[in-house]
């Protein structure tokens, strides 16, 4: 047979997928042909920046050949061998137990079985689900579409999902500058091109965009940062880790201890207003308790300046160096880089992170947020982008919005994700917030039960796609959640076995988005992050051909709602008549995409390159707030824009809020989140007594080779890659770096495998030594795809998968602000013999 | 006549072994009969980044990758140790090793020198990059790598071509051979190869500020450069030859100028150096 060519799409980008008898050969970055629209070019400094007429892909995106036909994927349905649904059901060896095959009709039976003698029982509200971020791709078949549409029709306990990879910013950052609708990161249009002729310095804190790329822009702004450095732009960085992007770009490198960012921040505040070289005007006319704020900063509500010297002691970066880069910031037009989207990072996921959030964006306002070359900035974010064609994101709703009858969740009872070991184990529980809070500020006021007056706690756990072991924090927690016999029912619906599969009853294989249709557009998730396709350097929207037949008996997650749908009698509402063809074809006619491309020949290219606008005219991210006019960006979930109040940033009170509002009228008598910001020590840090024990902090980013659990060792050829993991007697060890001074004093040499722990768990990895960890700090990543304890099933046990979460706390950022912290985490290694 | 080559950039390589991915994904479980046979899915690097950590904690810390393939050598030692054919070089440059003729042939691995054969235990053969020479000869402008390359820091093309952009750059002198004294006609060539460097960071001693636009020469005995540190203190002169002594000369007006021998082994990071007051 010859050779096909198909489009699909990753979360790190559109691939050309060639296929051969039936089996893909090879996975290529989508080259753009000569009919594609052409790109833009940005000219400043006297040259020309064109990006390349190709998808710059992530690298995991090239390994879709190899995910696909990966050893971990689950090929048939299964049943756990000691699961009787109809006799003992042995939960208690759930994660221990083998697996045995079963045909599609008897575990459809026992699912949807399941399903109806629990609801019966005790209601909708007894079953709980949810899916995981990234592990597929497409609007028709992903979760957010077909997941969400089966859930809410039959109704369910749904959980709330933290915001885990921007607590700090999410929980803080909109109570100083509103863009609750984009979940507290700021809008990004047109930085690209305002950074490159107009600013001198980047300074990114905590923010590794080589790494975390704008979430789904693969490599694709990579090139932005060459530019800016062929253009003699300095680039800072501020991390504990001379990260991935710091280690080709750095020129300064100030590496803080975790934990003390606020202290940093608070520092620099103090010399500009002692040095006076700050943007008076703007704070006058542009912010609201800037005199409480500077009052604080110099010392006068609690007799401590927050002075260089005063920061110096407790971040342990000297003086001079917090006043040189103080005095550096002031003296040139600075984009401040504090996370992929602008606000993410590191130093979000800690203890009182809310408060870092809020001075990253003092501080950029104090040297005036929006003036040309001035602004937060994550350097992923905001080429020149045709913001006039409409089409939606994955997150937008998927099919359950262009349904004729949207279902919507009868059930009103909700768990927060990261209390859901704690709702099936100990209940009642209790918490403030929704989760996304993308709807208005005063969603993070919410109160919450579990379970709700009147309803029935969960009895069963439908667990789709991905991962909380290994993403959330304090792993054995899960593991004794799933070992409860509170949970009488579990279902793991996922296309590879992940970290938490083999703790379900009842296993069923989803077929990839590679193995069937769909459509999409690269990188746009919509709704909360609106513009999400500004990420990447062309908006590439693709028809996601099927490239080759579901792998073993997997099917694809609307065909298996489909068939429960069958089986609960819903599954005319369900499909409304409707296959995914159909439904593909609705949501493509619900776009703008009929005014510029066919269906059929959308489908048979399988791509269609967005054009740039003629005449393009930029309108940078609060230009308009800085220069006092309503608000000119494409920026949708501002409510306040085409209004009276179009001026007006979206806090309370429309300015930049030194002292929040919102805070002020919600909880005013917080002190882990008060109205005015503050320095508060980390409950978790080098000052805790418990550093006496475990003196090093550990920081576990993202990884740089994976997007958290959904690639990693489901891949080996990642398991090659040196910083990622490295095999070692016999196993791919997950890699800690550890700087050389605190590996001598412990006796670990380089490729050593060592023990991490410290009370609520322990984890064996590869020691990488290096200079790259500044000392007292250790480093590894997020996200193993692997959960391995030596002692399976068993809460406790040590983990050699690199499930680095089983040592985070499960504690919440502060009091009122249920975010996670696993960056506030002190550990002890030492070197592991068998 | 063509004659295919390569240049790589390491100043614009960020590590993110898109090029290794790429070839992983090309030849594993993919046979191409007489080019290669399939790669093994773990241990055969036949891209290998090599990631050099430069400096030291607090300052300055960098990494400088390398990636190394094989280098189509003109005068490869590899085809000279393969007595019966089993590596050969193509009319347009490329080096290929047999995977028919080369079975069992372990010992041409050592013929290379720079160590880009590796063993397929599987298949009993020697196996390294073939340029994607089957791609080439299917009409491919470039290898896949370089396609997946998204700093077009691999750059690929025809050296006999005066118009590509491969040729312009040695023409302009802007490359360097890895290891030019094997003198085998490399045909992949680099810019910006990491060499040594000397920083430091120069502090006030009395004030304890950083001591910003302190003159720093530093001098091997025949020539003498001389650098202004920076407003953190900072001063860094890259792209020195490794295992040479230098003569590091710190001076301020008003304070008491230092002089320090270093000898470049490795990048030598000088550490903080308090100036006193004359």
């Amino acid at each position: 047979m010859s050779e096909k060519v198909f489009i699909n799409c990753t979360g790190g980008g559109p691939i050309r997928v060639h296929v051969k008898n039936g089996k893909i050969t090879r996975v290529r970055p989508l080259v753009f042909d000569e009919n594609d629209a052409p790109p833009w070019t940005i000219e400043a400094g006297g040259q020309k920046f064109t990006p390349p007429r190709k998808a710059c892909v992530a690298s995991f995106a090239l390994t879709e050949k190899e995910r696909v036909y990966s050893k971990d994927r689950i090929l048939y349905p299964l049943k756990r061998v000691d699961f009787d649904q109809n006799g003992e059901r042995h939960p208690e060896n759930r994660g221990k137990s083998g697996y045995e095959r079963i045909s599609w009709d008897e575990a459809i039976n026992i699912v949807s079985g399941e399903m109806k003698r629990i609801r019966s029982a005790y209601g909708p509200e007894a079953i709980v689900s949810r899916g995981s971020s990234h592990h597929n791709w497409g609007n028709v078949g992903y979760r957010s579409s077909t997941w969400a549409r089966f859930f809410n029709l039959i109704g369910f306990t749904d959980i709330l999902d933290n915001p885990d990879s921007w607590e700090g910013w999410h929980w803080g950052a909109p109570h100083a500058y509103g863009f609750f609708w984009r979940l507290g990161n700021p809008e990004q249009y047109d930085l690209l091109e305002d950074a490159l002729k107009n600013t001198e310095m980047v300074i990114y804190w905590s923010n590794d965009p080589d790494s975390t790329h704008g979430i789904y822009g693969g490599n694709e702004s990579a090139l932005w940062r060459i530019w800016m450095r062929d253009l003699g732009i300095k680039q800072v960085f501020l991390d504990p880790y001379c990260n991935y992007t710091a280690a080709i770009h750095s020129e300064k490198w100030i590496a803080y201890r975790p934990g003390t960012e606020t202290a940093l921040a608070m520092a620099i505040a103090y010399v500009w207003l002692t040095e006076d070289t700050y943007d008076k005007q703007y704070i006058e006319t542009h912010s609201l308790g800037f005199d409480e704020f500077k009052s604080y900063i110099l010392g006068k509500e609690d007799g401590v300046a927050k002075t260089p010297e005063w920061a110096a002691e407790i971040c342990d970066v000297p003086a001079r160096n917090i006043i040189a880069l103080a005095r550096e910031w002031a003296s040139k037009r600075t984009m401040l880089s504090s996370g992929t989207k602008g606000g993410e990072g590191g130093a979000c996921r800690q203890a009182y992170a809310t408060e870092w959030a809020r001075m990253m964006v003092f501080l950029a306002a104090m040297q005036g947020m929006g003036k040309p070359g001035s602004n937060i900035w994550g350097t992923t974010l905001g080429p020149p982008f045709n913001a006039t064609l409409d089409f939606p994101g994955y997150a937008q709703g998927g099919i359950n919005r262009l349904a004729k009858k949207p279902a919507v969740n009868p059930v009103k009872q909700r768990i927060y994700r990261l209390l859901l070991p704690e709702a099936i184990l100990n209940p009642p529980i209790k918490w403030m917030g929704d989760g996304f809070c993308g709807n208005s500020i005063e969603q993070q006021f919410n109160k919450y039960v579990y379970p709700l007056p009147g309803c029935s706690e969960v009895k069963m756990f439908y667990r789709y796609g991905g991962a909380f072991i290994a993403t959330m924090t304090e792993t054995n927690r899960w593991v004794r959640m799933y070992q409860s016999p509170k949970l009488e029912f579990v279902v793991n619906q996922d296309c590879w076995w992940c970290t938490e599969t083999k703790f379900a009853d009842i296993i069923l294989p989803a077929c990839t988005n590679l193995e069937r249709n769909d459509i999409s557009e690269w990188a746009s998730a919509g709704g909360y992050s609106v513009h999400g396709a500004g990420a990447c350097n062309h908006r590439v929207i693709v028809y996601q051909q099927k490239c080759v037949e579901p792998v073993g008996e997997s099917k694809s997650d609307y065909q298996i709602f489909c068939e429960l749908a069958e089986r609960l009698g819903v599954k005319e509402e369900f499909t409304e008549g409707n296959t995914e063809e159909d439904w593909i074809k609705i949501m493509f006619d619900s776009s703008d995409l009929p005014k510029y491309i066919s269906f059929e020949e959308f489908k048979k290219k399988g791509y269609y390159i967005v054009p740039q606008l003629e005449n393009y005219k930029p309108t940078p991210s609060l230009r308009w707030f800085y220069e006092g006019r309503e608000c000119d960006t494409p920026d949708l979930g501002n409510a306040k824009r085409n209004t009276e109040k179009g001026k007006e940033l979206g806090t309370y009170s429309g300015k930049l809020e030194f002292v929040s509002q919102s805070l002020l009228k919600h909880t005013p008598d917080d002190d882990e989140r008060p109205p005015l910001v503050h320095y508060i020590p980390s409950w978790e840090g080098h000052q805790s007594d418990l550093a006496k024990k475990y003196p090093l902090q550990l920081i576990s980013p993202h990884p740089r080779y994976s997007f958290h659990t959904q690639h990693d060792s489901h891949v080996p050829w990642l398991s090659d890659i040196p910083g990622h993991r490295i095999w070692k007697d016999g196993y791919d060890y997950q890699v800690v770096r550890i700087h050389p001074t605190d590996a001598a004093t412990r006796g670990i040499q380089n490729n050593d495998i060592v023990k991490l722990y410290n009370d609520r768990g322990a984890v064996l990895l590869i020691a990488q030594i290096s200079e790259r960890i500044r000392p007292g700090v250790v480093h590894s990543c997020e996200g193993s795809a692997k959960y391995d304890p030596l002692e399976p099933g068993k809460a406790g046990s040590i983990d050699r998968g690199g499930c680095i979460n089983v040592l985070t706390p499960s504690r919440m950022l502060s009091k009122n602000v249920p975010g996670m912290a696993p960056n506030s985490c002190l550990v002890e290694v030492s070197k592991w013999e068998v | 006549m063509t004659r295919y080559g390569m240049v790589i950039d390491i100043t614009r390589c960020n590590g993110c072994y898109n090029c290794f991915i790429a070839c992983r994904d090309e030849y594993c479980g993919n046979d191409y009969p007489t080019y290669s046979a399939a790669q093994p899915d773990k241990g055969s690097f036949w891209i290998k980044i090599i990631e050099k950590e430069r400096g030291k904690y607090p300052h300055p810390v960098g990494v400088a990758y390398t990636p190394i393939l094989c280098q189509h050598c003109d005068e490869a030692n590899c085809v000279k140790a393969a007595k019966n054919g089993e590596i050969y070089r193509r009319e347009d440059g490329i080096v290929i090793i047999d995977p028919e003729k080369s079975k069992g042939k372990k010992e041409l691995m050592s013929a290379c020198p720079y160590r880009v054969i590796y063993w397929n235990d599987e298949k009993n053969i020697p196996q390294k990059c073939t340029f994607c020479a089957h791609l080439l000869d299917a009409g491919w402008k470039e290898p896949r790598c370089v396609e997946a390359c998204p700093t077009a820091a691999l750059k690929f093309g025809d050296l006999d071509d005066p118009n590509s952009e491969v040729a312009k750059l040695v023409a302009e002198g802007k490359v360097e051979i890895l290891h030019p004294e094997y003198n085998m006609k490399e045909k992949v060539s680099y810019i910006g190869l990491p060499k040594r460097f000397i920083a430091g960071t120069v502090v006030f001693g009395d004030t304890d500020e950083c001591a910003d636009k302190v003159t720093v020469t530093i001098s091997d005995g025949q020539e003498k450069e001389t650098l202004k540190t920076n407003n953190y203190g900072d001063f860094e002169l890259d792209g020195l030859p490794s295992n040479k002594e230098y003569t590091v000369r710190i001076s301020y007006t008003g304070y008491k100028p230092q002089t320090f021998k270093v000898f470049t082994r490795d990048d030598v990071c000088m550490g903080d150096i308090f100036l006193t007051r004359k």
